[in-house]
């Protein structure tokens, strides 16, 4: 086999972003320490943003699969991996004044930031088991490396160790759910797996079923969906802000495309196995979201209850297993990331030095102090409630309209009724920034701890949730095609 | 044929939407008049562009006016659609009407955060045009909705003391029932086989059963709106802690959303379930019209008199469209433009009022005629109104309506006509207690009358009741083909 053969254009941004993230230790050698970052800063922006460009690239001409078929390069994975590149600069960038007031932003940060991505993406673009686990366990180690840097808190250490020890809980079962299908079917590969299961296997066969329960308990951990959440809130409240953002939005993207690649592309043929039990993991995760979210007090807990249920959308998306239902999902993801990096850039900006936002009523009477931050947390929290006139509300409407097509009625009207109970912590915060005044504490502090750029950029983001509503046929075609 | 002849509708809808925001952005928070000054020339420049769906629309057609239609979200088939009828036509103009009064009512009472509040009346002002006007169900939806987070935040930011509970519960209340309506439409979207167009869902054959659920579920979103009976006690809370003008356009105009979905939606689309679950919208709206009357007698707070009084005047709505009755449907729809005129009138008064003494207690006031002789004037003429003395708007809704229930049952037609009683005793007793009597504490006796600008306001509203009592046919004759042509359609079974 020539090189020529192998398609190595394929994996050409992960290549880019890895050989990047090497460069940048080396240089940061070179420079003086006391500069933090000044160098590695831009050419991490570089680096992500070409990357980006280059997977937008392949869309016009997919390879198809690659390297021996271990990976494939389609248009879900040309626009998966464009957002991740995009959405992990964003959240550095929205992130970078938070970070370096705490020590965080060292060049260690970034290069843990960069290789999660190369992970990410190696998780989008996989077609066989093995680049999978690969793509999984290089984000994994990248997000715990990028928790405990903050050394000194005894919180990011405590959620480090839990996200580490359950992680692998999740990986050893993912792992065995691999063996098995291994076992079963003699490949590794994705495609074989599916020839396989639909000739050889019938889907009564106990070890099958143990497989794929096995492998989607272990996406369900990695996914942050009930009854697997129990992660979610410690990681989310323990880790430094910065962090949180980072692992709040960016990997959905890389966790929806493995679900496509492990149960569509991988074990399509068994949708009769694992439908019902994705759907009763997306039910779980958007009742219990959002009922626990309610009792919330801290802000990061509570995004991250909001999160769980988020997902529940998503899987409920993906449970019809249509080509409707999964582009709505896959709509749901992008529009739930694109919201998250509005809500926490918002949280990011508010915390100054000694001043930590952490507790929903840090955001008293915001509309007092800074109208405009208060108005962009405003949309994206409607925009998370699914209340029009936000991306979030097409969001809910195309998954609801997917499921209710693929005849879950009863699903769709408790997901209804649980996104109402949704609403009200997310007008909770509405509250809290319009109606209440602010406490003394909160009024003293006159800077924020955000530039004027970073100002900008999180107005447009937040401007996009509304303005990119006419557009929004555009935008689900573009997914249908790419899918 | 120019932009601005094809895109009416959307001019109308947009203009204030726009403006608002650019309110929002031109004056910030340190410059108050440029927004107050801004404001209303975008309000009037609405109404004017407003005034020539007036002129223009024919009154002899059948069909939906000025359509505007593009495509818009077509892997679903969700279309940009925008219609209006003889029924829309007067409601939007009321919006745009009232939303004048309502930035000149605001004018110097609004002292904090000036900008934000206008903006915010011009940014639901758009929003509930796009309600009248939208003919795709999703348009129509998504109109419906964000109308409530400007409307939630003028009831949360400038309201009275409870505002907050008040502001939570109007909102989680009306997301319940309209999200019920979402699955409804989601429903015939299915069973339209990929339609979201509001025509097409209004001649979708369906069963019975399908019927009466998609009737239910538009009914809890519906009702809610209006309100109807059970599910009214958001009101009273949000009018009595919203700003004047949030309360005026509660009343004027919100009210009339829910209205307005029944002959748009609820009963067009289902209309074997209307024939058949008619008792109950029927029995729903006399008790309103009674028991709701007899609950706003015992008021001590003005602002919730009158609230409990908007919630009985809409039970005369649900009833006359729920009789199928020609006479009667054309009253409720009068009734609506009425009351959307008497109520904003009757809180502007009470407005007033509480600009000056803080306190919207009736046992407060007494006298009040004696130094305010033209603010007694005024209130003691929209009392009469709103209990229905002909010659003003409220005697043409309230007769027509009781006119055409007696055609169809005599027993409905007397239990309505009770309201004229009843009516008469909660808001003339008001008026007694607060206008006439001795001046009643020293408070009262150093009220100043109406200004020019409050002047203008309680005249202009005035000269507009007194319009539609004595000379009603221009607004009849606007509605006439469009009520025809509803009732026709409802006479035809789906089954």
């Amino acid at each position: 086999m020539t090189l020529a053969e192998l398609n190595i254009g394929a994996v050409l941004p992960e290549i880019v972003v890895s050989a990047m993230a090497c460069l940048i230790l080396l240089v940061e050698l070179i420079t003086k320490p006391h500069k933090s970052c000044a160098l590695a800063w831009p050419l991490t922006a570089v680096s992500l943003l070409v990357a980006s460009y280059l997977s937008l690239e392949q869309l016009a001409h997919p390879l198809g699969s690659a390297l021996n078929g271990l990976v494939v390069q389609d248009g879900v994975s040309a626009v998966l991996r464009a957002a991740t590149c995009l959405a992990a600069a964003v959240v550095l960038f929205y992130s970078r004044a938070y970070s370096l007031e705490r020590g965080l932003w060292r060049v260690e940060y970034l290069v843990l930031a960069l290789f999660g991505v190369v992970g990410m993406m190696t998780m989008i673009g996989s077609s066989h088991l093995l680049t999978l686990y690969v793509g999984i366990e290089l984000l994994a180690l990248c997000l715990y490396g990028m928790i405990a840097m903050q050394r000194d808190s005894v919180a990011a250490a405590e959620a480090a160790m839990k996200y580490f020890i359950l992680g692998a809980l999740a990986s050893g079962l993912l792992l065995y759910g691999m063996s098995l299908l291994y076992g079963l079917t003699g490949s590794l590969s994705l495609d074989q797996i599916s020839d396989a299961t639909l000739t050889n296997l019938a889907p009564s066969s106990l070890p099958l079923t143990l497989a794929v329960v096995m492998v989607i308990a272990g996406l369900l951990f990695k996914l942050g969906a009930a009854p697997f959440h129990m992660w979610v809130p410690d990681v989310y409240e323990g880790s430094a802000t910065s962090t949180t953002l980072y692992l709040s939005a960016v990997p959905k993207l890389a966790a929806f495309a493995i679900l496509l690649r492990l149960l569509i592309s991988g074990l399509g043929g068994w949708l009769e196995i694992w439908q019902d039990v994705i759907l009763v993991a997306a039910v779980l995760s958007i009742g219990l979201g959002n009922i626990i979210a309610i009792a919330q007090s801290n802000i990061k807990r509570m995004f991250a209850y909001s999160t769980i249920s988020h997902m529940g959308f998503l899987l409920l998306g993906f449970s019809t297993a249509g080509e409707l239902g999964l582009s709505a999902a896959m709509m749901y993801t992008l529009i739930y990331m694109f919201t998250t990096l509005v809500a926490f850039g918002v949280v990011l900006a508010l915390s100054r030095p000694g001043f930590e936002c952490d507790q929903l009523d840090d955001l008293r009477g915001l509309n007092r102090r800074n109208p405009l931050l208060a108005l962009m947390m405003l949309v994206a929290m409607f925009s998370l409630a699914g209340i029009p006139p936000t991306a979030g509300f097409f969001a809910k409407l195309f998954v609801l309209e997917a499921a209710l097509e693929a005849g879950f009625i009863e699903i769709v009207v408790v997901a209804i009724l649980f996104a109402v109970v949704g609403a009200f912590y997310y007008l909770r915060i509405v509250k809290l920034m319009y109606f209440d005044d602010p406490t003394p504490h909160l009024l003293s502090a006159s800077s924020y701890g955000y530039r004027p750029l970073v100002g900008w950029a999180l107005g447009v983001n937040a401007l996009l949730l509304v303005l990119m509503i006419p557009w929004m046929g555009s935008i689900l075609n573009w997914i249908v095609a790419s899918l | 044929m120019n932009f601005s002849d094809n895109h009416l509708l959307s001019l109308v809808i947009w203009l204030p939407i726009i403006g608002g925001a650019l309110v929002l952005l031109i004056s910030g928070s340190h410059r108050p008049s440029v927004a107050r000054w801004s404001s209303l020339l975008v309000s009037l420049l609405t109404f004017w562009v407003s005034l020539s769906l007036w002129t223009r629309f024919d009154r002899s057609g059948s069909d939906m006016q000025f359509v505007e239609r593009q495509p818009w979200i077509d892997r679903f088939n969700i279309e940009y659609f925008l219609g209006v009828d003889g029924i829309s036509v007067p409601l939007i103009l009321l919006t745009t009407f009232l939303t004048i009064i309502v930035v000149i009512a605001g004018w110097r009472v609004i002292q904090t955060r000036v900008a934000q509040y206008f903006a915010s009346f011009l940014i639901m002002e758009g929003l509930m045009i796009g309600v009248f006007c939208a003919l795709d169900s999703i348009l129509f939806y998504l109109f419906w909705e964000a109308m409530l987070i400007p409307m939630f935040l003028i009831i949360g930011i400038w309201g009275g003391p409870n505002r907050v509970y008040a502001a939570i519960k109007f909102f989680l209340y009306t997301l319940a029932g309209s999200l019920l309506m979402l699955v409804a439409l989601l429903y015939l979207y299915n069973a339209s086989q990929g339609s979201f167009d509001v025509l097409v869902f209004q001649q979708l054959p369906l069963t019975s059963s399908v019927q009466t659920l998609i009737f239910l579920a538009f009914f809890a979103a519906f009702a809610v709106k209006v309100p109807m009976v059970p599910v009214h006690t958001w009101l009273p809370d949000a009018h009595v802690e919203a700003p004047t003008g949030g309360s005026v356009i509660l009343a004027a105009v919100t009210l009339k959303m829910g209205a307005y979905g029944f002959l748009r939606f609820a009963m067009p689309i289902a209309p074997d379930a209307a024939h058949e679950l008619a008792w109950l919208v029927i029995g729903l709206s006399l008790i309103a019209v009674v028991y709701i009357a007899l609950v706003a007698l015992v008021q001590r707070d003005m602002k919730k008199l009158i609230a409990y009084s908007s919630i009985s005047h809409m039970g005369f709505v649900t009833l006359g469209f729920f009789v199928f009755d020609t006479t009667a449907m054309t009253g409720a729809v009068v009734q609506m433009i009425s009351h959307g005129f008497i109520s904003a009138a009757m809180f502007l008064g009470v407005g007033v009022l509480y600009d000056r003494l803080h306190s919207r207690e009736i046992s407060v006031y007494g006298g009040v005629v004696k130094v305010m002789p033209m603010f007694g004037f005024f209130m003691v003429f929209f009392a009469m109104a709103n209990a229905g003395l002909p010659g003003t708007s409220g005697f043409v809704g309230e007769f027509l309506v009781i006119l055409g229930a007696f055609s169809v049952s005599g027993v409905y037609a007397s239990i309505a006509a009770l309201t004229l009683i009843v009516g008469a005793a909660y808001t003339l007793w008001m008026v007694k207690r607060v206008i006439f009597g001795g001046i009643s504490n020293p408070d009262v006796e150093a009220l100043k009358d109406l200004d020019c600008r409050e002047l203008g306001v309680m005249g202009i509203l005035a000269l507009a009741v007194l319009l539609i009592g004595v000379w009603p046919s221009p607004l009849l004759e606007v509605m006439e083909q469009s009520i025809a042509n509803l009732l026709a359609h409802l006479e035809i079974t789906k089954l």
